[in-house]
């Protein structure tokens, strides 16, 4: 239990108990001691916004380590590890060419960064704008709120083509480097 | 100067932007970016609405170097300084060269290249009427190479058929970009732009997300280009040589982290053809410059 809830991403013992229990509608997400008076206030939001749990759909998301979470309205409210995002590291994530590389995209206030780029929002201030939950969504897949949208979806690896061989199977960035990404833009207020 | 053997006059259209400053007779360079903002703001005042025609052409058409530094233009319209020339030379010498067991050369039936490859690169990419193959300047000399003249084929990315690429290319400088998309043409069009709109790599992106959508922005400190491909084979500085267009692709599909297909993979060849109808109408400019 302790470990599980250490770490959201579930890994079932074999794919076909996870598709017989998701089948059954008894998949649920282990909910670590800290949050778990928070399941009845998700009860609730899920009436009023009509949440969707998103779980890994094939064994090739179970095998990726692609965490279970679930989405309200614009945002993914729980963090997809049990472990706080570390906003140092996750500076070094956005700010990496060969890990997270959001400047080829995004400007962010860091004046020691000559080259950014200028198609998606400037992060400066994000974390005043959008919440965790919402920054975590946009990382994880944007293309849920926007299927038009150029940015990559950061974890994912279901419903992609001619994935390099040495990719397959991956997601850009691992459950905990997203919540590290959410940790610091969060302080860009 | 040093161009001469090659037995006619060539005049590059110069593409370093100048506008007249009123303070004296001075003429001051515009930073590429603000004359593309200049451009584009100009044209969505003047142009018609963009149809919806489902075969979409970014308007207006803006050569590859349009999206390249003041230096890299310099250097592209200055023969003397600009890198790929010397493989057009290398091309020139080549295309004289008898083969070893034929004896045969390029010039022994084509002649003298200024006349008779005068306008082919413009054409290319094409299907070649017997076989049905989509062929593009690369292949139709390997091809030409292992039926006409007894050779082996060149290997991609070789100075030899880098050089004769180009030197065939540099036969149509200034003349307009213009390829046949009907009739056997019209699958490999298809093809070509299906590919362009796709998503693939495990960033899911597609060309037309960045060439279409987004050129002219910065990504990173480099401008998006529309992806046009009237300047190639190119020089690029990152390579440090003159390079083919299939290998400029290649370096897209591994930016997004898609598979990277063989130098001539039907779906590249495709691509080439849809690329260049994109482009209809852009004056060739091989050997081009690029960062």
């Amino acid at each position: 239990m302790r470990a599980q809830s250490q770490n959201h991403v579930v890994i079932p013992a074999s794919c076909e108990a996870r598709a017989s229990s998701a089948k059954a509608g008894t998949y649920v997400r282990v909910e670590g001691k800290r949050r778990v008076s928070w399941v009845p206030a998700f009860a609730g939001m899920t009436l009023v916004f009509g949440a969707a749990v998103v779980m890994p759909n094939d064994c090739q998301a179970e095998t990726a380590g692609i965490a279970a979470y679930r989405i309200v309205g614009d945002a993914i409210p729980e963090p997809l590890t049990g472990t706080a995002g570390d906003a140092v590291r996750g500076r070094r994530i956005v700010l990496d060419r060969a890990t997270g590389n959001c400047l080829i995209c995004h400007k962010v206030p860091e004046p020691d960064e000559p080259f950014q780029g200028e198609l998606g929002p400037d992060l400066a201030g994000v974390g005043a704008r959008l919440n965790s939950g919402a920054l975590r969504l946009r990382i994880v897949d944007q293309s849920r709120l926007n299927p038009a949208t150029v940015m990559p979806p950061y974890h994912r690896v279901e419903n992609l083509r001619r994935v390099a061989s040495q990719y397959q199977g991956k997601p850009v960035l691992a459950a905990q480097d997203i919540e590290d990404v959410v940790a610091y833009l969060g302080h860009l207020k | 100067m040093r161009w001469l053997f090659l037995g006619q006059t060539k005049v590059r259209i110069p593409t370093d932007w100048r506008i007249p400053v009123a303070v004296g007779a001075r003429q001051r360079r515009l930073d590429p970016t603000c004359m593309l903002a200049i451009v584009m703001a100009a044209w969505s005042i003047l142009a018609p609405a963009r149809s919806g025609a489902e075969e979409r052409r970014p308007v207006p058409v803006l050569p590859g170097h349009t999206f390249q530094s003041a230096e890299s233009q310099r250097l592209q319209n200055d023969d003397g300084a600009n890198p790929g020339m010397l493989w057009v030379e290398q091309g020139a010498a080549l295309w004289t060269a008898p083969a070893e067991v034929s004896g045969k050369s390029c010039a022994s039936c084509h002649g003298d290249a200024a006349q008779s490859m005068k306008g082919v690169a413009a054409r290319y990419p094409a299907v070649e009427t017997q076989t049905g193959r989509l062929l593009n300047i690369e292949l139709r000399i390997n091809q030409c190479r292992t039926a006409n003249q007894g050779a082996p084929a060149l290997a991609w990315e070789s100075d030899a058929l880098l050089g004769l690429t180009a030197f065939v290319s540099w036969q149509s400088l200034g003349l307009p970009k213009t390829v046949h998309i009907d009739g056997p043409a019209r699958p490999f069009f298809e093809a070509g732009r299906t590919f362009f709109a796709e998503r693939q790599g495990q960033l899911n992106v597609a060309c037309t997300l960045c060439h279409d959508d987004n050129a002219g922005r910065r990504l990173r400190g480099d401008l998006i280009s529309q992806g046009q491909t009237e300047g190639w084979p190119a020089y690029r500085l990152e390579w440090q040589k003159l390079g083919s267009l299939s290998r400029r692709i290649r370096a897209c599909s591994m930016g997004v982290r898609a598979e990277i297909l063989d130098f001539g993979a039907p779906e590249y060849l495709a691509l080439e053809l849809y690329l260049a109808w994109r482009g209809e109408g852009l004056a060739l400019s091989s050997p081009g410059v690029r960062r």
